[in-house]
């Protein structure tokens, strides 16, 4: 317990120490980049293809269940929209980028730390939080895109699992999409994603950063990154949603 | 020059660097030695200026780290260069970004200045069709070599090799100890070199500082390390059969 109060501790002096001595603009501006390409280009596809058939299979499955007459088809395509913009986009998403987001992120900076790379910055008189770490806080403004995307495919994974299966009529997955719509579920969505984003790009940053060994603690550093990401996400996903639609 | 003055440090309550005295001088390769857990890894940190000493002073030319403003530190930093144990090359970077990271990131000079100050310790080092290869690509040596190129590319004043030749062939680690050596004597500089190697400190060796248990218990060259009755020496050096065999032909001691 005591040791778990110590590392958030650590955890909020590292935010503070991100932003300290900052490194030369010329050659941030290009990690930017970098980063964006590595962690948020790099993540469409997966996310792409889970989202598709997620939505497809949370269709299929409304449908399945509403077997009642009295039940209107376009239901299914009210549940589909619901499902994916307030918790599967936003939240699950976000957790299987906590695998493919954060195991990166944390593996590459603790091979950094082991081969003494973080060092040689050290030694250069570099802040190593900044150059690591900003780049990855900067490149997770742009996650919110990546969540835009999956909200898309999956309503579209639905659409047409829904129509061509034979569930329902497209129009009907039309106006259950339309039904009852509440934009500020919408921005309630992005508030939670831009929250996740920034757990998504700190906590994993923060287990490679201050990992201490050889290779096989990377592969238990990358470990416990993917346990604690999930876990903060779950409980700010919790924390949010009390605040924002209770 | 720098100036190392009853240097003190613990961790938790162990003492690690027991006041320690010595000078390292411009244009010399210094070597610190000792068994493992002597302090020598916490003395090359100290000095680097990664650990706080807990008491005494390190004068770099004068000007004591400890004392310094942040920008006068920041610039001290510039003026050091430093070859790490297993190199510490940038893997997302090729052998040319490596070795001008540093003058990417300390001074204003555009990309073309850079390009030629690159290519020129590049040559220097004698790194043969190397420039666009990734780290992984290139073999321990060559990755010496680029780390020696990165660690001078900013004309340091202060040069600090932690195991320069760990994990190379003997005949690689001989270039390696002769070109920081060639290097070193070049461009004044002053090297301090962490080492248990003891073909870099018979080769290379110009001022050794012997570390024991934290102490500065002998200091010396590569000459006087041949002849000295120092018993903690003696033991350390000529550890093995084969070279207490070369001390007995050179000095008739056993």
């Amino acid at each position: 317990m005591i040791k778990m109060l110590a590392n958030i501790g650590k955890y909020f002096i590292m935010l503070g120490e991100i932003f300290r001595r900052p490194t030369k603009w010329r050659i941030m501006r290009n990690l930017i980049f970098k980063e964006i390409d590595e962690l948020i280009i790099g993540s469409l596809g997966i996310v792409a293809f889970l989202s598709f058939f997620i939505g497809a299979v949370v269709t299929i499955q409304t449908a399945l269940n509403l077997n009642n007459p009295i039940i209107p088809k376009y239901l299914i395509g009210f549940t589909a929209r619901q499902s994916i913009i307030l918790e599967f986009s936003p939240t699950f998403v976000s957790i299987i980028m906590a695998g493919r987001m954060g195991s990166y992120i944390t593996s590459s900076i603790g091979t950094m730390r082991v081969t003494e790379q973080i060092d040689a910055l050290e030694v250069m008189g570099i802040n190593p939080l900044n150059y690591l770490v900003f780049p990855k806080l900067i490149a997770s403004i742009t996650y919110p895109f990546v969540i835009a995307l999956s909200m898309f495919i999956g309503i579209f994974g639905g659409y047409i699992a829904g129509s061509l299966g034979g569930y329902l009529a497209a129009e009907e997955f039309v106006k259950g999409l339309q039904d009852d719509f509440i934009p500020f579920h919408i921005v309630y969505a992005f508030i939670k994603t831009a929250v996740f984003g920034f757990i998504l790009a700190t906590v994993p940053s923060f287990y490679g950063y201050y990992m201490e060994g050889g290779a096989l603690e990377v592969g238990k550093a990358s470990t416990k990154s993917f346990v604690w990401t999930s876990i903060a996400i779950i409980i700010c996903n919790y924390i949010l949603t009390q605040m924002l639609l209770a | 020059m720098i100036e190392v003055k009853d240097l003190k440090k613990s961790f938790d309550d162990k003492e690690v660097l027991k006041g320690i005295t010595t000078t390292y001088e411009a244009g010399k390769t210094n070597l610190i030695i000792g068994q493992s857990g002597s302090g020598k890894t916490v003395m090359l940190k100290t000095l680097l200026g990664v650990h706080i000493p807990d008491s005494g002073q390190i004068l770099f030319d004068g000007r004591d780290f400890a004392t310094l403003d942040p920008n006068e530190k920041r610039t001290l930093r510039t003026e050091m260069g430093m070859v790490f144990q297993g190199s510490a090359l940038f893997d997302s970077m090729n052998v040319e970004e490596n070795i001008g990271f540093p003058l990417k990131m300390f001074t204003k000079k555009s990309n073309a200045e850079i390009r030629d100050r690159v290519q020129e310790v590049i040559d220097r080092v004698k790194l043969i069709d190397a420039n666009k290869k990734m780290p992984s690509e290139i073999s321990g040596g060559m990755q010496k070599r680029v780390a020696i190129a990165r660690a001078i590319v900013n004309n340091p004043k202060y040069l600090f090799c932690d195991e320069p030749n760990s994990g190379l062939d003997p005949k690689t680690s001989i270039v390696i100890d002769e070109l920081i050596q060639e290097i070193t004597h070049e461009y004044n500089i002053t090297t301090v070199i962490n080492t248990h190697d003891m073909n870099s400190v018979l080769q290379i060796g110009e001022h050794i500082c012997f570390l024991k248990d934290g102490k500065l218990v002998w200091e010396g060259n590569s000459e006087e390390i041949m002849k000295t009755d120092n018993e903690d020496i003696v033991d350390f050096v000529y550890s093995s059969e084969l070279l207490k065999e070369i001390r007995r032909f050179h000095t008739g001691k056993k």
